[in-house]
């Protein structure tokens, strides 16, 4: 759907070239909610904003669709735009215009037929109804924020472009609005692009992610994958950010045994293999930490053990063709 | 006569500051009508061409807001007499409520145009990137972002202008253009009656009190912050 072939990007500061994006190469799937994550400065916006034009590459192509659009202009650059939604973090509404004004702005500018009932339906879809003749200045921020996602669902776009559109707003907020778009990629089968600089906003609504540090792609693939295996520095700091890991991390050295840090996905999260191997090898095992959650709608569980025992290999094993992943932690 | 008024103010012809009135008012109202039609869109192009804006082109930028400088920078009262011949060009009279217009006009139209820059300027960045983000083109986030965006700072924008026009329009009586100001300055000041000018002045101050007023009033309405 969306494909970056070697594209830069640098600003002209004072007479000098920076670079903010090395050459990146990326491919994002139609129907997926991808994730770009970043710390500030790190390029994500820049790229963001490669998709729609916002910004043009220094070199290297841009396609969406099968469509290279690297140098669309006029009518051409309207029309991929009217195909591309993008919602913001400030939620840029125009505040002269009431919620529904505001939501009928993409369709007049397209010149769209029945308005008010396409409103009305976007209103409905986002929770809004009531709201609709209020003024941007009236709502809260979750509200304005599902204005701002009608808005920019108004003239049925392929792709829904997020830029930190949950990072000025509470966590509860923050939850509604992520199932919101959750719902949304689900039910139009619209491809999200969303960037953040919140390892949480990817576990909860991404299916793939692509982490970038001082312009450069540095770790992409299923977040499963990158969240429960992080390789880069930059991903690890991020995922320890979202279990509220912080400094050196914890001191194991007084305890006794092998380390282990086993992965559960899927179905065998809930399943009682632990108990079952530890009765089958008589093995011994200490929990050390460990947490079970959710990667999108797939439960998943990180457990760090130390284990001792004479089966220790035969348990491992077990635990393996369970399908449990297990990395040795050498302390 | 009412003899009350007359023992106050001896000298006065109320007829003659009754007209003087509407001469003043329609000095205004033409040049604050011509000063937004031609400032407006001069204002638009300061904001559109300006550098990093919509359409960035530094030298023709550069190019308007000379001359917005110079005509800014040039006392009113020469830019009357300097412009005699144009306006003679343009009216057919060199002088009186007509020919005062179009010095008015040139004198207060880069005022408003700088002033309208200023208020485009303080329209939220993000507002015209979502705009553009939707497909939208220039005269589309002119016409339906950055007009109304900027609504309450434009009719703040025009009031200052009128209230300026005013003191303008006064300045206009020194060298024939009828209206309150004339009066001042005829009887006022060379006749050395002392009830014409309180009187002429008193009714500049109320035109501009009310002027202030009327956009104060606007201004609150369209504020949608």
């Amino acid at each position: 759907m969306i494909r970056f072939s070697a594209v830069t990007k640098s600003y002209r500061v004072n007479g000098a070239d920076v670079p903010a994006l090395a050459p990146v190469d990326l491919t994002i799937a139609k129907g997926e909610v991808f994730g770009i994550i970043g710390h500030s400065g790190a390029g994500k916006s820049t790229l963001l904003r490669l998709i729609n034009l916002l910004e043009r590459p220094s070199s290297g192509q841009v396609f969406v669709g099968d469509r290279d659009v690297t140098h669309a202009q006029g009518a051409e650059l309207r029309a991929l735009r009217s195909r591309i939604g993008m919602i913001f973090q400030h939620f840029n509404l125009l505040s002269s215009r009431t919620v529904a004004q505001n939501v009928a702005f993409p369709l007049e500018l397209h010149g769209h037929a029945d308005t008010a009932r396409r409103v009305q339906e976007l209103l409905s879809l986002v929770g809004l109804t009531e709201h609709a003749d209020k003024y941007p200045a009236q709502l809260s921020g979750g509200q304005k924020q599902r204005v701002g996602i009608a808005r920019a669902l108004a003239s049925k776009p392929e792709i829904l472009l997020c830029d930190e559109a949950t990072s000025a707003l509470d966590p509860q907020t923050t939850a509604s609005v992520l199932e919101l778009l959750a719902d949304i990629n689900e039910k139009l089968g619209l491809t999200i692009v969303l960037i953040t600089h919140e390892m949480d906003v990817i576990r909860r609504v991404c299916d793939r992610v692509a982490v970038l540090d001082a312009g450069r792609v540095v770790e992409s693939g299923a977040v499963a994958d990158v969240f429960l295996h992080p390789s880069h520095p930059t991903t690890r700091r991020f995922v320890a950010e979202a279990e509220h890991e912080e400094g050196r991390g914890p001191d194991y050295s007084g305890v006794t045994g092998r380390l282990f840090r086993l992965s559960f996905r899927g179905d065998t999260t809930y399943a009682p293999l632990l108990s079952q191997v530890v009765r089958d090898t008589g093995v011994e095992y200490n929990l050390l930490a460990g947490r079970i959650e959710r990667i999108k709608s797939m439960p998943y569980g990180q457990l760090t053990l130390a284990m001792r025992g004479d089966n220790l290999e035969a348990a491992l094993a077990q635990l393996r063709d369970a399908g449990v992943d297990i990395e040795d932690i050498a302390r | 006569m009412n003899p009350l008024l007359h023992s106050l103010f001896p000298n006065i012809d109320w007829a003659e500051i009754g007209q003087a009135c509407i001469d003043t008012l329609v000095m205004l109202g033409g040049s604050l009508i011509f000063t937004v039609a031609i400032g407006l869109p001069l204002g638009v192009c300061l904001f559109l061409t300006a550098r990093g804006q919509l359409h960035a082109r530094p030298r023709l930028y550069g190019v308007m807001s000379l001359l917005v400088n110079v005509l800014r920078s040039i006392p009113f009262i020469i830019l009357m007499i300097l412009l005699i011949p144009v306006t003679k060009a343009l009216t057919g009279v060199s002088i009186g409520i007509r020919g005062a217009i179009v010095p008015l006009v040139i004198g207060a139209a880069p005022f408003f145009a700088r002033l309208v820059e200023t208020a485009l300027r303080e329209v939220d960045r993000g507002v015209i990137e979502a705009s553009q983000a939707m497909g939208a083109t220039t005269w589309q986030i002119v016409q339906r972002v950055l007009l109304p965006e900027a609504r309450a700072g434009l009719v703040a924008s025009a009031t200052v202008t009128a209230v300026a026009l005013v003191g303008y329009t006064a300045m206009g009586g020194i060298v024939g253009a009828g209206g309150l100001g004339a009066l001042a300055y005829q009887y006022g000041y060379n006749g050395y009656k002392p009830d014409y000018m309180l009187v002429t002045v008193a009714l500049l101050v109320v035109l501009v009190q009310v002027l202030q007023m009327l956009g104060d009033h606007l201004v609150q309405r369209y504020s949608r912050r």
